[in-house]
């Protein structure tokens, strides 16, 4: 009876939503502990080498938000497994056979690795002695890339599908897993995806530090963890610009109606503009309000300022992509990667005048792009997955006639609820990881697990 | 070879090994409201903190697996048993997060152990009606669920809901006795001896509202070879329920846990023998909902090569944290 109330554009558009937002929900987690695993793993690493206690504190004060970033990771990463296909059932009926077993895999080789050594990472370095401890943090770490390893394969077959055929059911079937796997934006799209959660992480982990060297520029603590992230926005910012660069050639390559979205290019033209700022109307096909640089967009993405690039024009309405979004989202994704690299050119000469410690300009900063990681991240599979629209697998299934046989009364209530309960618990998470954050990283209790193991525990618990 | 037959296998290890696991963890909050006091329930969230996301991971790999290599009946299902599956994933949230969250704030501990008990009530809740809702049965046409949006709803699924959070209870109950001592310990073989009797005349009364209901299970019972299981299961039913109330009453610490995964493990297979070679019960058999081979067998390498393994490093993670969870344990930071 309801049925009539809704038509079932609305519960594609309700089921497109529920998926953005459980997603984009999700990917902060993953994004923040792939880069907090490996942080982990390389200050144990760093201790056993060195036995410096400074390490062995930062292990402890980093691990605690670990463990609540992971598990909210877990929860919302179940949620994405069931998805879709509640939602988008045909889609995976057609998709399964190749998607399917690369999701397997990252269960059997990712999920079960982290999950499995994650409880003795937490619970268990006064029951295995510290070598095997340090040992199950680099599975952790291990298995959070492995995981991003699996899943940005199937996001990039989504987005360049390769190695497959269809069968008389109407569905794709593998006929090269080395093609499918390896297709052709896989290693751009993993690349950028693993530096963004490197860089957030850093970003994280260089705010906090910044943050109590404002508070005790003695800490020891908060000098090695706000160095540490400085190095990284020093050499890693840098160099996702050039895999970022090189990202977008391959996506010009493939998805030229996405580059055209993200650039505002309308026209096909010689010696095209670069649009730095500006509003793409799709009505009369113009950027309004442009700020532009003539030939710019030629020189980057043809490497040829005279050369032709390639506009929406070429492409049916009914191809195109919903412009200013991609558009605006790209400049955001951008407009982060520069004040990161800004932050790590500055990082570096303050480092040459022996001033990284004591100037409070630079961690005031620090701190305020302590979030910014995220956004980017967020901004960037805006661009990636907006940018494939109208197709949910580019050039072969679109994205309307993917979805469930369901109704917009039932997408939308289970879209109210997913909403209402992720601002809630993970609402609740952030002002426990932001409260310990606040907590002075000198202050972390480091328990004397040789000698008194449980009374030590007790301990740590206490201390909470 | 018949990849797909494996596979049925495969997955159905996949959804024992899960229920088996999480079932005890989910226990704890369904357990909950017996126990109200701070220190137990601190004991008894310890004893799962370090190995509840590793149970989880079964259940994603439930949902992978069955995407992977049986995409058609995944693509049935998730639709079909939309609200049980949001009900279940959202039941999941609150009661994943509540295992960090109870010890991040003493001002709101309450609130999250209320999460932690009705996420788990929840999700076990959900877990059993889709089962039943699968038993009863589900409309299918073209590749494509067919029915409303409440057919998963009826007095018999969740009744199979109920009987579910009953025996994860047990599961719980008889985790518990293995994992704590003195009072909280005594109190453990309590509850499961009431949840064992429950769970069992739970199961009686499904099996013969099924065979009496469904044309289908019941040819199923009474021609060969189910009518061989028809003698075997009750039987087995009743020689491993007797030995689960006995280990109970003779409180033999270990053993009351082997003996509920038992049940559990009957009960599957009475189910299994009910809708055998169906996925959907009597619309689309595995094979038909079967990914191509060439999928199958990429998939089965990589499961044949690694669950060893995972059972390998799962088993040592148990092994590592094996014996008594004390009071004064704070496993939390």
């Amino acid at each position: 009876m309801f049925e009539s109330w809704f038509s079932q554009a609305d519960a594609v558009l309700l089921a497109r939503f529920q998926f953005a937002f459980t997603i984009a929900f999700h990917i902060i987690f993953p994004a923040f502990t792939i880069g907090l695993a490996s942080y982990l793993a390389v200050l144990e690493g760093l201790f056993l080498k060195t036995r410096n206690p400074v390490y062995q504190k930062l292990y402890r004060y980093w691990l605690k938000i670990f463990a609540v970033a992971f598990g909210m990771g877990v929860v919302s990463g179940i949620v994405m497994s069931y998805q879709f296909g509640t939602n988008w059932s045909v889609f995976s009926d057609k998709a399964g056979p190749v998607i399917g077993p690369l999701m397997g895999y990252e269960v059997l080789t990712a999920f079960f690795l982290e999950a499995g050594f994650l409880g003795v990472m937490l619970f268990g370095m006064n029951k295995v002695g510290e070598r095997l401890h340090y040992f199950a943090t680099l599975m952790v770490a291990v298995g959070t890339a492995i995981s991003a390893f699996w899943i940005l394969s199937v996001n990039s077959w989504m987005q360049t599908p390769a190695g497959f055929t269809m069968n008389e059911q109407g569905q794709y079937v593998v006929t090269s897993w080395l093609e499918a796997i390896f297709n052709p934006s896989f290693p751009y799209r993993l690349a950028h995806m693993l530096l963004a959660a490197y860089l957030t992480t850093a970003f994280v982990v260089g705010a906090v530090g910044a943050w109590h060297l404002l508070k005790d520029k003695s800490s020891q603590a908060a000098r090695k963890m706000f160095s540490m992230a400085m190095w990284m926005a020093l050499i890693v910012a840098p160099l996702q610009v050039f895999v970022g660069d090189l990202h977008g050639l391959n996506t010009q390559e493939h998805q030229p109606a996405k580059v055209a979205a993200m650039e505002g290019h309308f026209k096909s033209e010689a010696r095209a503009p670069l649009y730095l700022f500006g509003w793409p109307n799709e009505e009369t096909a113009e950027v309004d309000y442009a700020i532009k640089i003539p030939g710019l967009a030629s020189l980057i993405l043809k490497h040829d300022i005279d050369a032709t690039v390639t506009g929406l024009d070429a492409f049916p309405r009914d191809e195109w992509p919903p412009v200013p979004i991609v558009f605006w989202s790209f400049r955001i994704m951008v407009g982060i990667g520069v004040l990161m690299v800004l932050i790590g050119l500055w990082s570096g000469y303050l480092r040459l005048r022996k001033q990284l410690y004591e100037s409070r300009p630079i961690h005031r900063a620090a701190v305020l792009m302590g979030p910014l990681g995220f956004v980017a991240v967020i901004a960037g599979w805006v661009v990636t997955e907006v940018g494939r629209q109208p197709w949910v697998i580019q050039g072969l299934l679109r994205t309307n006639d993917a979805v469930s046989p369901i109704d917009a009364v039932g997408v939308g209530a289970s879209l109210v609820a997913f909403i209402v309960v992720y601002f809630l618990v993970f609402g609740a998470g952030t002002v426990y990881i932001l409260r310990k954050m606040a907590g002075s990283p000198e202050h972390t209790h480091i328990p004397d697990y040789a000698r008194v193991p449980m009374a030590a525990e007790r301990l740590y618990h206490e201390e909470d | 070879m018949d990849y797909a037959l494996i596979w049925a296998a495969l997955i159905a290890i996949a959804v024992f090994a899960y229920v088996a696991l999480d079932g005890f963890d989910l226990g704890m909050g369904i357990l909950f409201p017996w126990v109200p006091e701070e220190k137990y329930r601190d004991r008894m969230v310890n004893s799962v903190a370090p190995v509840w996301d590793g149970n989880e991971t079964w259940l994603v790999l439930g949902g992978g697996g069955l995407l992977a290599v049986f995409p058609l009946a995944y693509s049935v299902l998730m639709p079909a048993l939309y609200m049980p599956v949001i009900a279940m994933l959202l039941g999941l949230i609150f009661r994943g997060v509540a295992f960090e969250f109870r010890f991040k704030s003493k001002a709101n501990k309450h609130w999250w152990d209320r999460a932690f008990m009705l996420g788990s009530m929840v999700a076990a809740l959900s877990q059993g009606i889709m089962l039943g809702a699968m038993l009863q049965g589900i409309k299918v046409t073209d590749r494509a669920y067919a029915g409303g949006w409440f057919d998963w709803l009826s007095p018999f699924t969740i009744f199979a809901g109920i009987a579910v959070c009953v025996g994860y209870a047990l599961l719980g109950a008889t985790w518990l006795v293995m994992k704590t001592d003195g009072p909280l310990q005594a109190r453990a073989y309590n509850y499961g001896r009431n949840s064992a009797i429950l769970l069992i005349l739970a199961i009686a009364a499904v099996s013969i509202y099924l065979v009496s209901s469904f044309e289908n299970v019941a040819d199923r019972w009474l021609t060969w070879p189910g009518s061989a299981a028809l003698w075997v299961v009750p039987f087995a039913l009743a020689v491993i329920g007797g030995g689960l109330l006995n280990s109970l009453t003779k409180q033999q610490e270990g053993r009351p846990y082997l003996w509920a995964l038992g049940v559990f493990l009957i009960a599957f297979i009475g189910f299994a023998v009910s809708i055998f070679p169906y996925l959907i019960p009597f619309q689309i058999t595995l094979w038909e909902a079967a990914a191509p081979d060439n999928s199958l067998a990429f998939l089965l390498v990589g499961a044949v090569i690694l669950l060893p393994i995972i059972f390998a490093y799962t088993g040592y993670t148990y092994w590592v944290f094996r014996g008594k969870v004390k009071e004064d344990s704070g496993y939390h930071d």
